[in-house]
């Protein structure tokens, strides 16, 4: 326990001093929100714009936190042989791995945190519906979407091409699930597509307990889903994950 | 892949060991192996009493790495990085003693980012000597550093060494093994070629030189028996009334047995 909380604490000096990190990962969802609730007007789905943008920034914090920050971060420490450095350490494996993810959760949960606050304070955004429920996507999605985040890592073979691989992912899938407005005028390919996102589910389900107040197991096949993308992640990652460089 | 094979050596407690050889003669791999790093397809492999494959967090308490290129986080201070690395350890050395050991004290707050190349390595030194390990291994610790930086470095190894560290080094420079390693181990082609302390090594290769200038022809004449071979050449041209110019008699330093070794037939890249 001394140890995980020796890594974490390391994990979270590590996230902080790097303004890349910072700036990129923490500020970036919370920024997007500002802009497009300037932008937007009126409703979506029925619902005030601002409170689904809300909701549908939420969804993009979680992949671009839990998801595209965390991948990147472990390409890079990978090929650059820090992981490999701290491998010859007696910290066991599983307790490095586990102080990341919990890091990253922190990092997520403060930047909803931040979004939320901003979302209320300047855009007059509604309140949870459900606070217990949100907190509980929040978990699911940050667990997920890390879980992808793992196996995405472990199939990229360089530092150099890490962040455009993974922003490929990102921002495309983001657009496709409705993270940055309403999805209903997309053509029909584009709509098939965005039913197999975890990310369009996710969304579902944060739209269920904050806008609708549902509760969280409101729709448990959209649980199941963004839950299954977040075991395949880790299943490759069970395969493919690796402390060494692989381009040397 | 088989990167080595016919590798055998035991090193001592409390000596520093030399695994000696071109680039790519499998130094790496073989340290690799021993940290714990790489599984091997066959033989024995003892680090401290136990298998490193298998030797887990216990093992790793004992033993410190400087990795042949490894990073450190670029944002963190020489002083953080080593915290950082001592939270891993059950009993780490105090942190300031050992920034203090490898030279870095002035640097203590500066971040890694800023330091120079010999500042870097010895900041790997230092977190792999926070630990306090019995055993280190550092893997072409001065490979790219300039004269006085090497010079710098080799004093840190021996200062280790007199703290009663067990050292395995692995390095291309012969001078570097000659001036450090008690014991020496000449690797090509992933395998040892030859063993034992510097003196020994050039003990081995018996053939001395003798030369001498016979009108305008360079005589070298190489032999196992330079006293008989010697007093036979100069009996012979005293008789004759004779002077050997320029006569001399040469043993072979170390760098000719290496090279010899290491080039051999085919060229060891």
């Amino acid at each position: 326990m001394r140890l995980f909380f020796h890594e974490l604490r390391t994990q979270q000096l590590l996230f902080w001093r790097n303004r890349e990190s910072a700036v990129f990962v923490f500020v970036f969802p919370p920024m997007l929100f500002l802009l497009l609730g300037a932008v937007y007007d009126g409703k979506i789905d029925g619902f005030p714009a601002v409170d689904a943008l809300l909701v549908g920034l939420v969804g993009y914090g979680c992949a671009n936190t839990a998801f595209a920050g965390l991948a990147i971060t472990l390409v890079i420490r990978r090929e650059s042989g820090i992981l490999k450095r701290v491998r010859a350490t007696p910290l066991p494996a599983q307790t490095y791995l586990v102080a990341v993810l919990v890091s990253t959760l922190i990092v997520f949960l403060l930047q909803m945190a931040l979004t939320l606050v901003l979302g209320v304070v300047l855009y007059g955004a509604h309140d949870p519906e459900n606070w217990p429920g949100l907190f509980l996507a929040l978990l699911l999605g940050a667990a997920a979407f890390a879980g992808l985040g793992f196996g995405v890592a472990s199939l990229i073979r360089s530092a150099e091409g890490s962040s455009a691989v993974v922003n490929l992912i990102v921002l495309p899938m983001a657009f496709l699930s409705g993270s940055f407005g309403p999805t209903r005028e997309y053509p029909d390919v584009l709509q098939a597509l965005a039913d197999v996102l975890p990310l369009t589910y996710l969304i579902d389900i944060f739209k269920n307990v904050y806008l609708r107040g549902e509760s969280f197991w409101h729709d448990p096949t959209a649980i199941a889903i963004v839950a299954a993308w977040g075991v395949a992640g880790l299943l490759v990652a069970w395969h493919r994950f690796g402390w060494m460089p692989r381009e040397r | 892949m088989e990167a080595v094979r016919g590798i055998s050596f035991a090193v001592e407690r409390g000596e520093v060991f030399g695994l000696l050889g071109p680039n790519g003669a499998g130094k790496t791999t073989t340290v690799e192996i021993l940290e714990g790093y790489r599984s091997r397809d066959g033989g024995t492999v003892e680090v401290l009493g136990v298998d490193p494959w298998h030797g887990g967090s216990d093992l790793r308490q004992r033993i410190g790495v400087v990795l042949q290129s490894s990073e450190l986080p670029a944002a963190l201070t020489v002083r953080e990085v080593h915290r950082m690395f001592a939270g891993y350890y059950e009993h780490p050395r105090d942190i300031d003693h050992v920034i203090e050991l490898v030279g870095l004290a002035e640097k203590s707050g500066a971040r890694v980012k800023t330091l120079s190349g010999g500042q870097k390595r010895r900041l790997d030194l230092g977190i792999a000597l926070v630990g306090d390990p019995e055993l280190v291994f550092l893997d072409e610790p001065t490979t790219g550093f300039d004269p006085s930086a090497r010079r710098t470095a080799w004093d840190l190894v021996r200062s280790l060494r007199e703290l009663g560290k067990t050292i395995l080094l692995t390095t291309h420079y012969l001078d570097e093994a000659q001036q450090l390693a008690d014991r020496v181990a000449v690797i090509r082609d992933g395998k040892i070629v030859q063993q034992g302390s510097p003196a020994d090594l050039i003990g081995v290769t018996p053939k001395v030189q003798i030369r001498y200038r016979d009108g305008a022809r360079d005589v070298v004449i190489e032999t196992d028996e330079p006293t008989r071979m010697l007093a036979e050449l100069t009996g012979a041209a005293a008789a004759e009334g004779r002077e050997l110019e320029a006569l001399e008699v040469v043993r072979p330093s170390l760098e000719d047995v290496y090279l010899d070794l290491v080039d051999g037939d085919e060229p060891a890249a």
